[in-house]
């Protein structure tokens, strides 16, 4: 089974993946840059990562949240988090990445936010 | 009185979920609280995977010996590998702006964070061993 289920659905021209299980070094972190990659591929360039089910991440995990979204600025495009998790809201606060990403408890709050 | 646990793993990812089960069994039996335990988890992790893929360069045939001391009310995590060691000194700091958006080099930040010591050193047989403790708080 794997690490990191990843499912993909649409709202508006939002693209959004709902994560759930672990990121962590070798493949739930390659899945989830697949994925990231596939959609800004697609031309989908407005991305939402639903953390609400992922129960483990590591500092790999944490290293891939960072490049997906600097892959996404790269393409144009914008990447924002939806649901963190208290363990991932801890883990971005002490590295300080809090400031880099966007982030939010509501979905439509979340959608609407993208321009 | 003190209590050893030791375990030697193959430089393969795929062992390190052993570590974390025998991990979260010595802080069960310790007594963390649940948020401590997974942090404890989390700092045992990195120090493995450093050791596997930095310590060991991912060299399948290289182990990583693991040893777990426990007390009363506090566990001591050694973690060696089998590499050439570095200088954890000369590791950039994650949180400083300049480094913020790099995707690796928080591994050591975290064990450092969630931890309350943390020590390198060199092993007088070869490697590097990381040194962690972590007390119980008080109810």
């Amino acid at each position: 089974m794997a690490n990191l289920n990843i499912k993909d659905r649409q709202a508006g021209d939002v693209a959004i993946l709902d994560l759930s299980g672990k990121i962590t070094i070798g493949e739930g972190s390659v899945q989830l840059r697949e994925a990231v990659r596939k959609l800004l591929d697609d031309g989908k360039k407005k991305i939402l990562l639903n953390l609400g089910d992922v129960s483990y991440v590591d500092s790999s995990g944490i290293g891939e949240l960072v490049s997906s979204y600097t892959t996404t600025n790269h393409n144009g495009g914008q990447l924002k988090l939806l649901n963190q998790t208290k363990k991932i809201h801890d883990l971005l606060t002490i590295t300080k990445l809090l400031t880099v990403f966007e982030s939010f408890d509501d979905e439509g709050a979340a959608v609407s936010s993208f321009k | 009185m003190t209590e050893t646990i030791e375990l030697s793993i193959d430089s393969k990812l795929e062992f390190v979920d052993l570590v974390a089960s025998v991990t979260k069994s010595v802080t069960a039996k310790i007594g963390f609280e649940e948020e401590d335990a997974s942090w404890i988890e989390l700092a045992v992790h990195e120090a493995v995977i450093n050791a596997i893929m930095h310590g060991n360069k991912s060299a399948a045939d290289k182990q990583v010996d693991v040893r777990f001391v426990t007390e009363q009310d506090a566990v001591t995590v050694y973690v060696r590998d089998y590499g050439e060691g570095f200088d954890p000194a000369q590791l950039p700091d994650p949180t400083n702006s300049d480094n913020l958006l790099n995707p690796t080099g928080r591994g050591i930040f975290y064990m450092r964070t969630f931890m309350d010591e943390v020590e390198h050193s060199i092993h007088p047989e070869g490697g590097s061993v990381v040194r962690m403790r972590k007390v119980k708080r008080l109810p």
